[in-house]
């Protein structure tokens, strides 16, 4: 098997990757609908046992299964780094289209991204989630008005570059105007860096998801959060169960390194320069 | 070089007759400099303090019910009526941001509401307690960070190299919090070592704590929040050293017989030195990201709790102070990143002063 991978092309062992992580995460989505009330029910019988066969994350204070709740948890992590990381992308998008407009929406722009990387972003996200009063709605325009600023950045590198090609000037000369530019050279050239943009952004979203639930600020603490759960845990951790923090924060670590690992390849796949990279 | 050399150079090539023109020119480069950083930083603050305040403002948590807090009963509507006219609530939000913005400016940022404090005087305390914790954590991180990306780059394809890149990927995909969680379980719970949490130990009164009481309470958060900071520059560094290795200066040092060690050290180290300790500087946002989250874990009171609370507790006058307060805070980062460049690299030194 190993030998086999190492006769791999990069490209080839790229598209493995891809699949391998595509995998994985279809099986979270699909795992979390697997799992419905039963065991998410509350089992007093079963409660605070470590993990075995019948409970591979063991159960919690109140007898429900861990490793039923960390997939649940995932499957919302997942959810929530969608949508948030899909309006981030628009708002990159519309954003460093606007650069080309005039030099004046050129450094409007630049002046936003500036602004908004001059508060550390957890504060951020503190304060956007404070105004909107916590809650699902707090987290994802959060998570959606902070996280557009790089990707924004270089989207207008890109842009600013492809600008002063020659077909771009040819166009301009036979009196297409600027939406033409936008929509037939521009958009399709940005695609690919909007898509691995996207896959890149995701695992930060998730990530800062977590934190901001753990710190309180984010989804509320019925829902089966991995940050609500983490939280919870440090209640339990002087009594020794170890197994409600350290497992639902691996399988955190895990799908966060799955998405950075996909974005990667992805970025392998697409941009031949990146590619070369080691 | 040193001054004398620079001055030399700019003699030879014709900028400024003498040292003293030459001075005044540099004198003056460096006032436009400082006075643009200090133009923009204002530009800054005053952007970001209307947009917390329109954030804050719309919030549904309400000031004054979070201010009363759980004597909610014992407080009469006309009562709550008059601490909102106090506070200015029943003015229009451009009138109520003129207000605070006029105290700020007379160096006034309010008192808190869960402290019952000056905002300046909690910010002042708390980040004192976080800075030790920063500080400490800013520094191992980029030593270690730096030697890790030093080993790597220079073994570039080996087992140690994919190692060290392996750590830096599960790292950089590691929630700080967790990673908190797990050391509080392995060395608090388990072994027993070190206190669980508070900055100084419960039951004593903060002047009888010791130094090394207060030292015992910052090593884990401090470990904590070294091993997440250390990823990025490592692999920062790995990727630099390694497009340096590529040059033909190397290449022409390599021929001559250097190898290893001295190669590194006499053609590698001021090249890399430099990016990795500027792009360390430009991360004080995160470093302090890093910080509330850990103080949280730790329960160490820091700035990072302090803002924390204040968000959950609705205590807008010290959220807005330290959304302040930490934006000079990472402006200064950023800030001393972009002067390193100009001290040290005598390239854009020279090309700024041409």
């Amino acid at each position: 098997m190993i030998s086999n991978i190492r006769s791999l092309s990069l490209r080839q062992r790229a598209l493995l990757t891809i699949t391998l992580s595509v995998l994985f995460l279809l099986s979270i989505a699909i795992g979390s609908f697997l799992f419905g009330e039963d065991e998410l029910a509350i089992q007093m019988q079963n409660k605070n046992s470590s993990p075995s066969l019948s409970h591979w994350f063991g159960t919690d204070w109140l007898g429900r299964d861990m490793f039923a709740r960390t997939v649940d948890g995932l499957a919302l992590s997942l959810g929530v780094g969608l949508l948030a990381s899909s309006i981030s992308v628009v708002i990159a998008l519309i954003l460093s289209l606007l650069t080309m407009w005039s030099e004046w929406a050129d450094r409007i722009v630049t002046w936003f991204i500036d602004l908004f990387l001059s508060v550390p972003h957890l504060v951020l996200l503190i304060l956007i989630s404070f105004s909107l009063g916590g809650g699902f709605k707090g987290v994802v325009l959060g998570l959606a008005f902070t996280h557009w600023p790089s990707l924004t950045r270089i989207l207008r590198g890109e842009i600013l570059q492809m600008k002063t090609a020659e077909y771009v000037g040819i166009s301009k000369q036979l009196g297409k105007s600027k939406w033409w530019v936008a929509r037939y050279h521009f958009l399709p050239h940005l695609i690919p860096q909007l898509f691995v943009g996207f896959l890149l952004m995701f695992p930060h979203a998730i990530l800062h998801e977590a934190s901001i639930t753990f710190l309180g600020f984010g989804l509320p603490a019925e829902q089966p959060a991995i940050g609500v759960i983490l939280s919870e845990s440090m209640r339990y951790l002087s009594v020794g169960m170890w197994w409600l923090a350290f497992f639902p924060g691996l399988s955190l670590l895990l799908m966060v390194g799955i998405f950075d690992r996909l974005g990667h390849s992805l970025q392998k796949l697409l941009d031949p320069f990146q590619g070369q990279k080691r | 070089m040193g001054m004398a050399g620079l001055l030399q150079i700019s003699y030879k090539i014709g900028i400024g007759k003498n040292r003293e023109e030459d001075n005044r020119l540099k004198v003056k480069q460096w006032t436009k400099y400082i006075l643009g950083k200090l133009i923009k930083l204002i530009s800054l603050l005053v952007a970001v303090s209307i947009l917390s305040f329109v954030l804050v403002s719309n919030s549904p948590i309400d000031p004054v019910q979070s201010y009363i807090g759980a004597d909610m009963n014992l407080v009469s509507p006309e009562q709550r009526g008059n601490i909102a006219a106090y506070w200015g609530l029943h003015d229009s939000v451009v009138q109520q941001f003129l207000n605070w913005g006029k105290n700020i400016l007379s160096g006034d940022l309010g008192t808190s509401l869960l402290y019952r404090t000056p905002v300046a005087e909690v910010i002042q305390e708390r980040f004192l307690a976080s800075l030790a914790l920063m500080s400490l954590a800013w520094v191992f991180s980029g030593v270690f960070g730096f030697i890790l990306g030093i080993i790597a780059g220079m073994r570039q394809g080996t087992w140690l190299d994919k190692v060290i890149k392996m750590y830096c990927y599960v790292i950089a995909s590691t929630p700080a919090f967790w990673l908190g969680l797990l050391l509080l379980m392995v060395f608090s719970v388990w072994l027993g070592w070190l206190p669980i949490g508070l900055g100084s130990p419960a039951g004593i009164l903060t002047g009888e704590v010791t130094f090394m009481q207060r030292i015992q309470h910052l090593i884990l958060p401090a470990v904590t929040l070294s091993v997440v900071g250390v990823s990025n520059i490592a692999l920062h560094t790995r990727q630099k050293l390694i497009d340096i290795l590529d040059k033909e200066f190397i290449r022409y040092a390599r021929a001559k017989g250097e190898a290893g060690f001295r190669l590194f050290w006499r053609h590698g180290f001021r090249n890399t030195m430099v990016p990795a300790i500027s792009i360390h500087f430009a991360s004080f946002g995160e470093l302090f990201g890093g910080a509330v989250l850990a103080e949280q874990v730790f329960s160490y009171p820091g700035l990072g709790q302090a803002v924390v609370q204040a968000g959950l507790g609705g205590d807008v006058p010290l959220l807005l102070g330290i959304v302040l307060f930490t934006t000079i805070f990472v402006y200064i980062g950023n800030l001393l990143a972009d002067l390193l460049y100009r001290v040290i690299d005598p390239r854009i030194r020279r090309g700024t002063l041409s």
